[in-house]
This record gives C-alpha cells, structure tokens and sequence, in this order.
C-alpha cells in the first residue's frame, strides 16, 4: 500500500488561504534549484514589498524580545549590515592582535 | 518547442494519480517526469512569460505573483495528499525535459537524501496572536474618543498609564504564551522552524503576529499534533492560535548547494 496514512483535514487552506502563508512558502521557503531560466527572487524588488508586508511591525515585536529574522540576511537589511559590522569587528580584532607585535606599542594614551 | 517546463517539486515514484482537473501554473495540467527512479512533476508554461526578462516584470506584479504562488502551491497540496513532495521554489523553469533530466542527474544524491528525510512527513504552520487591546476598559459606549468626564489631567495620565500597563501585559503574557507552545510543540515534533512574524496587512489577519513556526510531523502523528494544538492554545484572553497544514515541507526542505558539480 502506498497509501499515505490518513492526514486531517485541511486547517486554514483552500481558497480562504492566508496570501502570507503562501507567499512565505512558495518564495521563501522552496528548494532553490537554478533553472535554465535564471532568476534571483532577491533581485526583484518585489522581494522588499514582501518583506514589508509578512514582517510584523517591528518595534512591537522587538521589545519583546521576538527577533530572530534579524539575523537572516536574506530577511533583513539589519542583518546584512550586523554582518558587515561583524565582519570589521573581526578583522579589528586581528589587527588589534597583530599590532602589539609591533614596537611602537609602547606609549599609552 | 512549445512553451517551457515549470518544475514544481520532486518526489519518489508515487501510485496513487493526482485528482483530476488539476490545473498547474498558465492553466496547463501538471505532468510527470520519471528519470533515474526520481519524479519530477512539471507543467508547460508559455515562454512568453516566463522568459527572463517576462519573469523579472510579472514577479513585480502582485496579481500576476499571487495567481501563480496559488497555482503553484494547489498542486504541492494536490501532491502532499499522495506522497511527500519536496517542494521547489516558485518559478524554477527550464527549457525542455532535457533540461529538467539534467538536473535530476546533476542533483540525484542531494534529492534523494532530502526526500528519504522526508518521506512520511507534513508540516504544520502555527501562528499566535495578540488580539487589539481595547482601547480602554470601561469604554463601553463604543466610541473611540475619551469619555467627557475625563477631567483632571492627573485622571487622564492615571487612565493612559493604566492602559498601556494593561496593554504591556497583554504582550508579555503572550510572549510566556508562546514560549510554552512552542516548548510543547517542538517536543511533540521533529523539528521546527521559527519564522518572521507576519504583517496583517498581508495575511489579513486581525490582531498582531508574535510566533511564526512550522512543524515537522509524520502524517501518522499528526491527527495527534492538531489534537495537541487544540488542547494547549486554551483560551486566553487577548490570544490567538492559528494552525495551518497539513503542507509539504517546505521550511524542512533545507540548503541546496547553489551549483552542484554538472550545469545543463
């Protein structure tokens, strides 16, 4: 038998189903394999509108400590940015660790 | 050469037919590709479409964008009530059936790893909501403005500070709320995902989105789940619980490498 087990009835699909959950899915979610048509979902700016629109408002859900897509790069611009801030850390932090090599360490402020 | 292949997700063999009058992406009735023992279940798109420069511009279009994510998703559900489909991401289109065989070469190991993973499982989306606090609680004339008897400056502070603290407590029982549910859940699960909140201006639902997560569930365990669900979301007041599935597993799906070692 190959019949899969018996699954419940739907909950929330069908026609009344929320856009959100949909849109969240089918872009966000899927399997990116690249096609012969080449398309980058991140290029299209529509990507921006649907961040808009599925991320709830911001400030509310932060001072509640809800904040994980923040780390997302693909979610957030934050993200990207922290990334980018990150990445100057590190490389502070490796120059930081060189310079005392250096002689002229000497003096402080 | 007709029109391209819009591939919607790839399966192990599946029996069972998909129900009839299943419409896929463009109008055209979704189809199955078998190569290398791998199902990949594709519809003709016409090219005028989904070229990509047609694409960059109809992805644009919300009309356009919310009919082809419906019709994409009505044949991943179609495909969830006979097997486990691994869902692809909207618009993965290729020239010909050559081009689709290809990729089932190119990735065969990659599919059949994350569909044995698979097999057997559904997800399950649950959503918690902050319902709007009114605006005050002994507003009961219905109108949004102040009452008249609002006097004093001090009576009016005393009101606003009363009602952002009433309002505070709304959030933070729900953020102890959801913590819990999601405990439970993802014990019951097998895995589970945390999304970004929903905005309603999308979804269209009232009040505010606070927990986004999905559930990896055996179809056996789920009747359980939803039972789960229903028994822990209670009534509390101010809170909503929203399930919805069963769907494919999109969010257990997982990273593809983005170029595996042959291209078509």
């Amino acid at each position: 038998m190959t019949t899969p087990s018996r699954l419940p009835d739907p909950y929330g699909q069908g026609g009344g189903a929320n856009l959100a959950d949909i849109l969240e899915r089918v872009l966000d979610k899927g399997v990116v394999i690249a096609g012969d048509i080449r398309i980058n979902l991140l290029d299209i700016e529509l990507l921006t509108i649907k961040l808009r629109l599925i991320v709830a408002s911001v400030d509310k859900a932060k001072e509640m400590g809800i904040d994980w897509w923040e780390d997302d790069p693909a979610l957030s611009s934050r993200a990207r940015q922290n990334e980018l801030a990150r990445e100057n850390a590190e490389l502070r932090e490796r120059l930081a660790q060189l310079e005392p090599a250096r002689p002229q360490r000497e003096e402080a402020p | 050469m007709s029109g391209l292949r819009y591939v919607y997700a790839v399966c192990h063999p599946y029996e069972s037919p998909l129900q009839r009058q299943l419409s896929g992406v463009s109008g055209a009735p979704p189809k199955r590709l078998t190569h290398h023992g791998l199902v990949a279940v594709v519809s003709t798109v016409p090219e005028h479409e989904f070229t990509e420069e047609a694409l960059r511009a109809n992805l644009e279009d919300l009309d356009w964008l919310t009919a082809t994510a419906r019709a994409h998703q009505q044949v991943i559900d179609a495909l969830t009530a006979v097997t486990s489909p691994l869902p692809l991401r909207l618009a993965t289109v290729f020239r010909d059936d050559s081009g689709v065989r290809s990729m089932i070469e190119a990735r065969e190991e990659e599919l059949r790893r994350v569909l044995d993973r698979l097999a057997g499982r559904v997800e399950w989306g649950v959503k918690v909501y902050v319902e709007k606090p009114p605006e005050s609680s002994d507003d009961s004339s219905g109108a949004g403005r102040p009452p008249a008897k609002a006097v004093s400056g001090r009576d009016y502070l005393r009101r606003r500070r009363d009602q952002t603290r009433a309002h505070d407590d709304v959030w933070q029982r729900a953020s102890e709320f959801s913590d819990r549910l999601h405990a439970t859940l993802s014990a019951f699960a097998e895995d589970s995902r945390m999304h970004a909140p929903q905005n309603s201006a999308l979804s269209g639902a009232t009040g505010q989105n606070v927990l986004n997560a999905a559930y990896l569930v055996p179809r056996a365990d789920s009747e359980e789940f939803v039972e789960l669900v229903d028994r822990e979301k209670d009534d509390v007041p101010g809170i909503r619980v929203e399930l919805t599935g069963p769907w494919a597993a999109y969010s257990f799906a997982g990273e593809f490498s983005e170029d595996p070692g042959v291209e078509s």
